[in-house]
């Protein structure tokens, strides 16, 4: 019986050597994609789309990235910026990772783009809109397929123009993200002409609107553009509809303002206008596909989060099989990235010379609780990062 | 600004003041008579947020799911403070900080884990879900008026369990001076008990009664947290008057500093708070 046992243990433990060993030898010929995405807390929701995105454009092509398999090393950011450094490094240091993809948050982006400095390591950003990421942190190894503040509403100044209004009142909340995304508008607006009657800047993340509404009802302008996003996106939607606001001032915003929050907004939403670079009911064959692919994957409707996620697959789908899985070239690698097209979900997309996507901006419209698209608000816009040429 | 819409800020920062009062009020009982810093205060407000929503979903009806809701909240008190709080007692402040901050991450994670990370919505219940007319362009909702009596309505009836009940003696009474109440013969285990999930079903409630208001989203409840310090703080801890008055003096603070000094909007309620611990370090009714 002794021998028997220590038989046994032997057999297990040379069993569990090689496979061990096996495993090995496996994962160094696989791809590693370090995912530093939210996985606990506010932004949970925007870290899982992602993913799920990403990981339906490897599965469409067999699971494989120019032939090798791919190892998903899944971090969790916490959205939270004093901890992006130490775990960027842990994915670059530690895990070995040949792309990393993330983060969400800009506050985090800030910090992993430092490590991405220091180490090289190729960066795809599938969320952060901070604009500085491609232009004034400029960096090769650093790629976007998001989206920045600016492109998403910069088109909607004209579109406001254009709609016959003059004085607007704009109104987000008092942090960099907002402040971006208003000064894209306020550019093109008052490039066409428009006057900005007040900026209003709300302490972050402070949902109680009611005093600032009531501030715009006394300001009447002739409509109000706003970003907000999250809970802090309905609160303010469904405040405005309540305080009666929706008739006489026409609400137009960022996507980002009803982006997922269609089913919470409800009857609030109906009528609103924004830009975006995507929208669900967009009609091209690549979206379609994608919508059905997704739903039946997960059991719900995509959102832009997880189109931007899809791409940074496809992205990797697409340049791995022009280099036949071979990533020890660096700079055709990068090279290859950056030369990236693809028929996206939201349309086509390609790369600027600051590694920022170039891409179409939608005016949407919320009609029966849907984000119908009204038209191309900017075609193929690209963004003018001046201080970022590589 | 005008008359008109001065008198309609005024009404915002009374009705912001009052629910900030619901909320601040079980954390001033439990922060004076029990001497818990309850951090995950915030947490409860959330929870009671999303009970009501849940409640809404499956009972179809928004006021048999406050009804339902309500028991929920208090056996949540009492679970925490007979199984948790109870051994921490005897203990040092700092243990009790450090459990009331694992309750926030830990009820944070349970929203997670059963209702996930979207943002949710309680429609407005009839028969309030109408509006009135304030000025030519200006509507205000008639729940927001509701929320407002329900709010004032509760307070007076804390006002008038402290001052006119055996109850309200009492609590007063360990406020002041823990150790004498406990020598006279009263069991301050039940008290505390009583005094926690009270506290708990206030916030919970205050949750509940906001859910049609507001957004039901992750953390909801952790900016609203801090913002009640401050009104504990500055009404003088332990004091429900104080409560009050430090409730609507913030809730104006912050609706007219919003539109006057917007440049200083996000430090007007702790400039507010210096300046009263200035005159009165104990604040203002304690």
């Amino acid at each position: 019986m002794k021998t028997f046992k220590k038989t046994s243990l032997a057999t297990l433990l040379s069993a569990t050597a090689m496979l061990t060993a096996g495993s090995v030898v496996a994962n160094e010929d696989a791809v590693k994609l370090g995912l530093m995405l939210p996985y606990s807390g506010t932004y949970t929701a925007l870290g899982e789309a992602i993913t799920n995105g990403l990981k339906l454009a490897i599965e469409e092509e067999g699971g494989q990235l120019g032939g090798r398999e791919v190892e998903y090393i899944e971090l969790d950011s916490e959205a939270d910026p004093s901890k992006a450094p130490q775990n960027m490094s842990r994915l670059v240091n530690g895990d070995d990772v040949d792309f990393v993809i993330g983060p969400v948050h800009s506050g985090v982006a800030m910090g992993m783009l430092r490590v991405a400095k220091q180490t090289g390591a190729i960066t795809i950003i599938p969320n952060a809109g901070l604009g500085a990421a491609t232009n004034e942190l400029c960096m090769p190894n650093v790629f976007r397929t998001s989206f920045s503040m600016w492109q998403d509403s910069y088109p909607m100044g004209k579109v406001a123009y254009d709609q016959g209004h003059r004085k607007i009142v704009t109104i987000t909340w008092d942090y960099a993200g907002g402040k971006e995304d208003l000064a894209g508008f306020e550019e093109a607006f008052t490039a066409e002409g428009g006057e900005i009657v007040e900026q209003i800047l709300v302490p972050f993340p402070s949902t109680e609107f009611q005093s600032y509404l009531t501030q715009i009802a006394s300001l009447e302008p002739d409509a109000v553009y706003t970003f907000f996003a999250g809970g802090g996106g309905v609160s303010f939607v469904r405040d405005y509809a309540a305080a009666g606001l929706k008739e006489s001032i026409p609400l137009l915003g960022s996507g980002f303002l009803t982006e997922g929050n269609l089913t919470a907004l409800g009857d609030a939403g109906e009528g609103v206008m924004t830009t975006l670079h995507y929208a669900e009911t967009l009609e091209n064959d690549a979206n379609q596909s994608f919508v059905s692919a997704y739903e039946n994957a997960y059991g719900e409707t995509p959102d832009t989060y997880a189109v931007q996620g899809y791409d940074t697959g496809m992205m990797l789908v697409q340049a791995l099989e022009v280099l036949g899985g071979d990533t020890s070239d660096r700079e055709r690698l990068i090279d290859v990235l950056a030369n990236v097209q693809l028929a996206s979900p939201r349309g086509p997309l390609s790369f600027s010379d600051s590694h920022h996507p170039i891409q179409n901006v939608y005016l949407r419209e919320i009609r029966d609780g849907k984000h119908e698209v009204v038209s191309i608000a900017s075609e193929n816009l690209e963004v003018p990062d001046d201080a970022c040429q590589i | 600004m005008d008359l008109a819409f001065f008198s309609v800020q005024l009404l915002n920062g009374l009705q912001y003041g009052l629910l900030l009062f619901l909320i601040a009020s079980g954390l001033t009982l439990i922060f004076g008579i029990m001497g818990i810093i309850n951090l995950a205060h915030g947490a409860m407000y959330m929870i009671g947020a999303y009970l009501v929503y849940d409640l809404t979903l499956r009972l179809g009806n928004f006021w048999l799911a406050m009804l339902a809701a309500i028991p929920i909240a208090i056996v949540l008190g009492l679970i925490i403070e007979r199984l948790f709080l109870d051994t921490l007692y005897k203990r040092d402040h700092l243990y009790q900080v450090l459990l009331t901050f694992g309750l926030i991450l830990v009820l944070n994670e349970a929203q997670r884990i059963i209702w996930g990370g979207d943002v949710h919505r309680v429609a407005v219940p009839a028969p309030f879900d109408a509006s009135i007319q304030l000025t030519d362009n200006l509507q205000y909702s008639v729940y927001r008026l509701f929320v407002m009596g329900v709010c004032l309505a509760l307070a007076g009836v804390i006002y008038w369990v402290m001052r006119h009940t055996r109850l309200g003696i009492i609590i007063r009474a360990g406020a002041a001076n823990r150790d004498m109440v406990e020598g006279l013969g009263i069991n301050v285990r039940t008290l505390f008990t009583l005094i926690f999930s009270v506290g708990v079903a206030l916030t919970a409630f205050a949750g509940m009664i906001a859910a049609p208001l507001t957004s039901i989203a992750p953390g909801m409840g952790d900016s609203i947290l801090i913002t009640c310090f401050v009104v504990v703080v500055i009404g003088g801890i332990g004091s429900i008057k104080g409560a009050f008055w430090g409730a609507i003096i913030i809730g104006m603070a912050t609706t007219f500093g919003a539109v006057l000094i917007p440049s200083l909007a996000s430090m007007v309620i702790y400039l507010i708070m210096a300046a009263v611990l200035l005159v009165k370090p104990r604040g203002l009714f304690a």
